[in-house]
């Protein structure tokens, strides 16, 4: 075993190697760009330059004048194919209801207005350039406080949006023995996935194949085929592997079909790959949020009343809202609650899901506001959250799935060193480099959604399992492939799996950390099916049968228990029993509590998500403390992470070296949005600045010296069949708090504002 | 990206009379462009900021003096298409130049310090995102007389020194100060035959013409640079202060050279970056300097002179304390240097 393959612990599966890792080092995983097609022509997409306005009309003399151009679309020609999509955050799929080409509107900086059509991308580019639009320009509204923005309760626009509360909130705080009112903000974020948005759509007897780095393959090709009105069964996706995607994949952005409709007009494949600064208005973000916490608390720690406002940007026409309240709410045995969530609109593109959406800017402002309460209690943080923990969420009364919050921290606290921290700010240095200790709590709701799949054996162990499912680096090869192969007895070498392709049983979009609990729920149950098969060949007595469901179950029993009663199954006898060489079974499941039109919904490309906060009986969350060290130079203020440790509790860890990794980057992310990653906005214009990778800072290896990922044993029989909680979002939540909480250790100062940069620090 | 053409040629006499038919009112609008690495250049014009006709390829010249590095009693030869990686790594640089090899290694990632020239890399182009974008109608570099998005903008990486109303895009570089800094000389090839100029001769501030960048004329070439052997070259050293760790341009840096004897400052050199329009030497602060301890009072003087002049913006106000700090660091860790 090594740090990348880490020992299984109690209720662990086996750390296997990527089933894909040799074919993604050795460059031959095919991507959305990467697929050959015949004879393609490329398209380069036009942007605008105001944000907010109308078109009053082109010049194409001189792009057309370009040798090799074969078609320049704008809504001058192409309204009339340009139809109407429902917004995801309104019960559609589209990442915006915003229609380039369908009229001369213009509703933010960089919506495309035209697509050129060449021999060569080149050739494209170059005609790009040279498009002329007459625009007239209208004052935009760039974000919070900008002229013209318009705030609206989150409750007044979405009908399912809660603000959760209990008690008197307010009540509670007033008379509190010790109180914290402090205002945080977090800025605008891009995904910025390595992989660029490519997108390819090919034409062939009114059959189109779309290849596209997807998160929701299904989700796509229900979308295109009601775009183009033509059957679901005509379109065909593709996207075996994402180079990233971080939530920027999952919505259908408005490229899709202006491409589809340009391989249609110039009779050819017709292949995009956008450029770096044009994923950033052409797709989703992080927008930037504010808030506003008080909490009360007793001056033992006990707290009595948490209020939490937030206000959200997003765009004119499209009500986005992450609404973190849902979850943070539910975090602590807070006596009292009240909450209440805003949006602002103003003159943007459409924000959208970006990796822990809710949690990553609502528990930056409540885990800060946390560590500002057990500094003015003069309590070690870590004990703060103690006297506050519980194993009943306070909305509701209901009990967690499992929750091993203070584990993690114990174990958190002890592997980072949390004891050597002597409490008074600014009191610990190297030299010149003032030293910080921070900690945070992270929670991520673990979710599941009904999903299909396909599974057969062969008589000689081999195995092929065929679920929609989507590789967006996650490990989802391998962790489908180890649950075949754990439930059928094979080696996972044995083990073929396909997904990402819209023609398999369709899975949900790889979104909400549902992915693993879904697709290895489901895919668990057809295995058992099998099972079940070759068990009443092996045991036609009818008590034989009884034991052997008794030992399989039917995909409900959480897969700890079957493995406890598990048996060996002699797989020749059971196929000569049958009488066949190959036994196959397919299977939908849903998780409990799925509403009833959930299976309906699936194979219409639409997703069911349940669990979480959600739940009738149970909330479900997993859980973890995350540790940074800061050192920030006395001079010159640069701040530095030379450490970061995170101690997650996740339930059954299908596979620890995949599930490290999914954590490590979290850990990674989660400073990074601390310290790096802020998109700027030039207010005058509502556009955005730094739309490349050297002005957008990510982190670079050297920015990250060490991560340490410990995963605690700990086993969930409520949650599902796999026993699996989520974990690919629960890394990067909280840290952009632990991290503030580590620089206000090192210095004394409280950064309420993110992104931190140096010139914020004045020691 | 526009078509044009590709020539490759295998000696710097032919490099200049490729380039000796273009007409042009200055090397930056010259049709003719020179190609090395290519890692401004080309990125330039697929952003169709840059739009030559012609490039002269001039990597063939590698295998001449041109790809060489020379060291000897009298100082330090450097050709212009040794790339950044070599120069940062030549023992002889890493010892008797730190500053040298330091504000090299500190600059760009490894695949792009494989790949760039360090005659290409002292004419670097600002990353003012204002210029690189052209959407922005605004930009005196690009348009001359359009006016200056980043005045009023998201102005935070923009310059304090050397600004004028007219341009305050940062010179991106982190080599040039060294060069600077040491008192180099640049060798120039060109249709009106070879010279040698001081290093700090070779960047224009933008004044009124944002757009002429150096004082090259159209179709002159970069052969070499030459840096004297003097007693402040060992202990010397480059200072860089970013938000991230590597692969960031500087908000503040500080090439510093120090003579100390028994204490006191014999000479001192101070080259400032990422706070300029152009590589920037601060002989107001290494006057204060001369002949002075180093204590913190001097330090502070120092620095305060190095920054009497600057202008600032809404965002990059931070950038006169910030230097100030980052100069007085650099000043403090040379002279505590084991040489």
């Amino acid at each position: 075993m090594t740090t990348a393959a880490p020992e299984p612990k109690l209720n662990m599966g086996p750390p296997a190697p990527r089933l894909d890792a040799r074919l993604k080092v050795t460059g031959e995983a095919r991507y959305a760009a990467d697929f050959p097609v015949s004879n393609p022509a490329f398209a380069f997409l036009v942007l605008s330059p105001i944000a907010k306005g109308r078109i009053v009309g082109f010049d194409l003399n001189e792009a057309r004048g370009v040798a090799g151009v074969l078609d320049i679309l704008t809504h001058e020609n192409t309204a009339i194919a340009v139809k109407p999509t429902k917004f995801f955050g309104a019960g559609g799929r589209a990442s915006t209801s915003i229609r380039p080409l369908s009229s001369p509107q213009i509703w933010h900086d960089g919506q495309i207005i035209a697509v050129v059509v060449a021999e060569t991308f080149e050739a494209a580019r170059e005609a790009a350039y040279k498009v002329r639009a007459r625009c007239q320009a209208e004052p935009a509204s760039a974000t919070f406080d900008s002229p013209g923005t318009a705030t609206e309760a989150a409750a007044d626009v979405s009908k399912e949006h809660k603000d959760p509360q209990v008690g008197d909130a307010a009540g509670a705080f007033a008379s509190a023995d010790v109180k914290i009112d402090a205002e945080y903000s977090t800025p605008t974020q891009h995904h910025n996935p390595i992989e660029l948005f490519a997108t390819t759509c090919v034409w062939s007897d009114d059959q189109l194949t779309i290849y596209e780095p997807s998160q929701f393959v299904h989700g796509l090709k229900y979308e295109i085929a009601e775009q183009f009105g033509i059957g679901p069964s005509r379109v065909h996706v593709k996207s075996p592997y994402v180079g990233g995607a971080f939530g920027s994949k999952g919505s259908i952005t408005p490229r899709t079909a202006l491409v589809a409709i340009a391989a249609k007009r110039v009779n050819r494949p017709v292949k995009l790959v956008m450029t770096r600064d044009q994923g950033f208005t052409v797709t989703t973000y992080r927008a930037e949020t504010r808030h506003r916490i008080r909490l009360g608390a007793s001056r033992e720690g006990k707290i009595s009343a948490y209020i939490h406002e937030g206000w959200e940007v997003t765009s004119r026409p499209d009500a986005y809202l992450v609404g973190g309240t849902k979850n943070s709410t539910h975090l602590y045995g807070f006596g009292n609650v009240a909450s209440r969530v805003f949006i602002v609109r103003a003159d943007r593109n459409t924000p959208g899901f970006m990796r822990s959406p809710p949690e990553v800017p609502y528990l930056f402002a409540l885990e800060s506001a946390m560590d500002e309460l057990a500094v003015k209690l003069n309590m070690d943080p870590i004990e703060l959250r103690r006297v506050n923990d519980t194993m009943n969420e306070p909305i509701g009364g209901k009990p967690y799935t499992s929750r091993s919050l203070m584990a993690c921290f114990d174990d958190g606290a002890k592997a980072f060193g949390w004891a050597q921290r002597s409490a008074a700010p600014k009191s610990m240095a190297d030299g010149d480099w003032l030293i910080g200790y921070g900690c945070a709590t992270t929670c991520y709701p673990s979710q599941m959604a009904p999903a299909a799949a396909r599974v057969r054996l062969q008589r000689d162990g081999r195995v092929r399992v065929e679920i929609a499912g989507h590789e967006i680096g996650n490990g989802a090869y391998t962790v489908i492939g180890q649950a075949a192969a754990e439930k059928l007895g094979v080696p996972v070498d044995k083990v073929s799996v396909r997904i990402g392709d819209s023609d398999l049983p369709p899975a949900p979009v790889a979104g909400g950390s549902n992915s693993t609990a879904s697709t290895c729920s489901a895919v668990m149950m057809v295995c058992d099916q099998i099972r079940q098969r070759l068990f009443k060949a092996l045991m036609p007595q009818e008590s034989m049968v009884d034991k052997a469901k008794e030992t399989v179950g039917l995909g409900q029993t959480p897969v700890t228990e079957a493995a406890k009663s598990d048996r060996p199954l002699d797989r020749d006898k059971a196929f000569d029993a049958l009488g066949v060489a190959v036994v196959e079974e397919y299977g939908e499941w849903k998780p409990d509590g799925a509403p009833t039109d959930s299976f309906r919904a699936m194979h219409e490309g639409k997703v069911r998500i349940v669990g979480g906060p959600e739940m009738k009986d149970w909330i479900a969350y997993a859980f973890g403390a995350e540790f940074v060290e800061v050192r920030i130079n006395r001079w010159t203020h640069e701040i530095r992470v030379p450490r970061l440790l995170g101690a997650f509790a996740a339930g059954h860890i299908m596979n620890p070296r995949t599930a490290r990794s999914q954590l490590m980057g979290g850990l990674i992310w989660g400073m990074s949005s601390a310290l790096h990653e802020a998109t700027e906005l030039d207010g005058r214009y509502a556009r955005y600045v730094n739309d490349n990778l050297a002005d957008y800072l990510v982190p670079v290896n050297a920015d990250v010296p060490s991560v340490e990922v410990i995963m605690l044993a700990e086993q969930d029989d409520h949650i599902n069949p796999a026993g699996v909680k989520g974990l690919g979002e629960l890394g990067n939540v909280g840290t952009n708090a632990a991290v503030c909480n580590a620089i206000f250790h090192a210095t004394g100062r409280r950064l309420r504002k993110l992104p931190v940069r140096l010139e914020q620090l004045e020691i | 990206m526009r078509p044009f053409q590709h020539v490759r040629v295998d000696s710097a006499q032919a490099a200049v009379q490729a380039a000796a038919g273009a007409r042009a009112s200055s090397a930056l609008q010259s049709p003719t462009q020179f190609l090395a690495g290519g890692t401004t250049l080309i990125d330039l014009m697929k952003l169709d900021v840059m739009r030559p006709q012609m490039l002269i390829d001039i990597n063939a010249l590698e295998g001449t003096r041109l790809g060489l590095i020379e060291a000897d009693g009298s100082g330090l030869r450097l050709g212009a298409l040794v790339r950044m990686a070599d120069a940062a790594e030549h023992p002889a640089i890493r010892l008797d130049y730190p500053v040298i090899a330091q504000s090299l290694k500190f600059a760009a990632s490894q695949q792009l310090r494989n790949m760039a020239s360090l005659g290409g890399n002292v004419l670097q182009r600002t990353r003012c995102t204002y210029f690189r974008d052209v959407t922005y109608g605004a930009c005196n570099k690009r348009n001359p007389g359009s006016g200056c998005a980043a005045m009023d903008g998201f102005n935070r990486p923009h310059a304090v020194l050397g600004a004028s109303e007219n341009c305050i895009a940062t010179y991106p570089g982190d080599f040039a100060q060294a060069l600077i800094a040491l008192d180099a000389s640049v060798d120039i090839n060109g249709s009106r035959g070879r010279r040698t100029v001081p290093f700090a001769t070779l960047h224009r501030q933008p004044a009124n013409t944002p757009d002429l960048e150096t004082t090259l004329a159209p179709g002159d070439i970069i052969m070499s640079f030459s840096v004297p052997a003097r007693a402040w070259t060992r202990r010397s050293l480059y200072l860089k202060i970013r938000d991230r760790s590597s692969y960031e341009f500087a908000l503040a840096s500080a090439a510093v050279a120090l003579d100390l004897q028994a204490g006191k400052v014999r000479d001192v050199s101070i080259a400032l970056g990422g706070v300029a329009t152009v590589p920037w030497r601060a002989r107001e602060a290494e006057a204060v300097l001369k002949g002075k301890e180093l204590d913190h009072g001097v330090l502070k003087a120092a620095a305060h002179a190095a920054f009497a002049g600057a202008r600032t913006q809404e965002h990059n106000a931070f950038k006169v304390v910030l230097g100030k700090q980052t100069l007085i660091r650099a000043l403090n860790e040379a002279a505590a240097m084991e040489i």
